[in-house]
């Protein structure tokens, strides 16, 4: 197994770590059983997401896919932060190898998470717009 | 170890090119370089002296010769017999033919019950596996918290119908020293068959298969600076195991296929050099040891797993709550230290290590395990590398772990 020098990249350096203290979405999925807990927090402004940051515990995939996913939404509109797809992301990242594929999962559930998270908040029912997150993704990151 | 010399233009030298960049390898339980000394053995039986020890001509008998003195070498080095020593493809080759074999064997007895622990090797524990599905039935003993054996447990376990016992020497991934002499003790009391898997302990702990009472051992060259592709199964004299390999009459018909003569003189050459200087290699192992098992316990919430005192001196087994133990060695690997864990990423399996679950590691923790293991190649300098770049490491992990913050805080 190895890893891409983009992986690497993000790995060792990675983008938007850190917490948000003014964010108003905060989503959270994995669990630590499996090895990787992705902690992702936006600040929405006009239907912007104009910051965003992230805390992971897991491997260098779970920890290159959380920066890639955040730099992929960072200033995007909603609407088009909930188009963001696994394949997206491990397309940014020169590919994966295939039993870290449910890292880049985890990381675009995370960002849908987050983005739920703020709409409920809000006082909008997050489940029509951004369709049921498992959060408890024991299955996704055990499994998948 | 590395970095102080570069690739001659003869291209037996072992260290690598590092552009300058400090390299520690810290894995030498998943393999060793092959020494200057044991190169310099093997490389005359690549060109020269090629000939098959098999054939009647000259050119075959001056194979053979160094044969049968690397096989007088390795007994030596076990307190074996020659004809008691078997050569093979490596340590996991040698426990499917003892392990499968002693079944068989004993099976037609009647006698078809297993021993062996939670936490062997997987050349172990799959062979018990597959046996389980041929009808055997198979105990594993629980390793406790210091990822010992209790021999007492053993001996409850055994009954009229055990067939064999099969406990690793040392383990591979916490390097603790199984109390062996006591099994073998209890295996020869109630007549039943004893193996071990020494892969990891052959060159490192002074071994006795006669006084130890043990009746098969496996071990592997590359662990002790011999070649990978090259091993031995001692199966003491008076014990027939059916083949594992069919075909030609090598190794007395015990185990087909033309000798790997180079490796195999190889592997003696190796051996021998690690027994005669073991005294010397485990003080100055165990002073490293030492130092850092003391520097990263300094690290919060870490954790050495496995017993401190009953374990090889070249082993350090780690686990650091918060942090997920594939960034680490990622981390490490930025930093030149090759090290391993034994956490599921690095298998390719996403599951923990069963080692480290064996020793009642909660999942969570076992993902976070680093083990350094060094051989007499490596020097105090490296261990003080380690120390310098370690702990800056896994505070920068855990700072970005939603784990690390939950542990603080008192949530997990």
């Amino acid at each position: 197994m190895a890893y891409s020098a983009k992986v690497m990249e993000h790995f060792a350096n990675p983008h938007n770590v850190g917490e948000l203290p003014d964010a108003n979405g905060v989503g959270e999925v994995g669990n630590p059983k499996c090895g990787d807990i992705m902690r992702m927090y936006i600040k929405v402004e006009n239907d912007r997401i104009v910051d965003v940051k992230f805390m992971t515990f897991g491997c260098g995939a779970a920890i290159a896919t959380s920066s890639m996913a955040t730099d992929l939404v960072k200033g995007k509109t909603i609407e088009e932060a909930l188009k963001l797809t696994n394949k997206a992301v491990m397309e940014a990242l020169d590919g994966l190898p295939p039993v870290k594929i449910h890292c880049s999962v985890l990381a675009e559930q995370a960002i849908k998470a987050a983005v739920s998270d703020y709409y409920r908040r809000i006082g909008i029912d997050p489940v029509p717009i951004v369709g049921e997150i498992r959060t408890d993704a024991d299955e996704l990151a055990c499994s998948i | 170890m590395f970095p102080r010399r570069k690739i001659t233009p003869k291209g037996t030298d072992i260290q690598m090119e590092t552009n300058g960049k400090r390299i520690v390898y810290a894995d030498n339980a998943a393999t060793t370089p092959v020494s200057p000394k044991v190169l310099d053995a093997m490389l005359p039986f690549f060109k020269e002296n090629f000939g098959n020890p098999s054939s009647l001509y000259s050119i075959g008998a001056a194979a053979k010769k160094p044969l049968e003195e690397a096989r007088d070498r390795v007994a030596a080095c076990l307190g074996a017999e020659p004809t008691e020593i078997y050569f093979t493809s490596g340590g996991s080759e040698s426990d499917n033919w003892a392990i499968k074999g002693a079944a068989h064997r004993m099976a037609k007895q009647g006698k078809t019950h297993i021993i062996t622990s939670k936490f062997e090797h997987h050349a172990v524990l799959h062979t018990c596996t597959a046996l389980e599905k041929e009808g055997f039935t198979v105990t594993y003993l629980d390793v406790h918290e210091n990822g010992i054996v209790v021999p007492e447990e053993l001996e409850a376990a055994i009954t009229d119908k055990t067939a064999l016992v099969t406990v690793m020497y040392a383990n591979n991934e916490i390097g603790t020293i199984q109390p062996i002499p006591e099994i073998g003790a209890i295996c020869k009391k109630h007549g039943v068959l004893f193996h071990t898997d020494a892969v990891q302990a052959v060159g490192n702990v002074p071994i006795d298969v006669k006084n130890e009472n043990i009746d098969m051992l496996s071990l592997s060259g590359h662990k002790f600076h011999a070649p990978k592709g090259v091993g031995a199964l001692y199966i003491r004299k008076g014990i027939t195991l059916p083949n594992l390999i069919d075909g030609g009459a090598q190794e007395r018909n015990r185990r087909a296929g033309t000798e790997n003569v180079a490796g195999i003189v190889g592997l003696s050459v190796a051996l021998e050099e690690a027994v005669r200087t073991m005294d010397e290699k485990n003080a100055k192992l165990r002073r490293m040891q030492t130092k850092l098992i003391d520097a990263i316990l300094k690290i919060d919430r870490s954790r050495l797993n496995g017993d401190r005192e009953k374990r090889l001196a070249g082993n350090i087994s780690f686990c650091f709550e918060g942090v997920e133990g594939e960034s680490l060695l990622l981390m490490l690997d930025l930093h030149g230290v090759s090290a391993s864990s034994g956490s599921a990423c690095t298998s390719g399996s996403l599951d923990p290590s069963h080692v480290l679950l064996a020793i009642g590691l909660k999942h969570e923790v076992a993902h976070g395990s680093l083990r350094l293991s060094f051989s007499d190649m490596n020097e105090e300098s490296d261990v003080d590398y380690i120390i310098e770049v370690l702990p800056p490491i896994v505070e920068r992990l855990r700072a970005m772990s939603p784990l690390w913050d939950a542990i603080i805080h008192g949530r997990a």
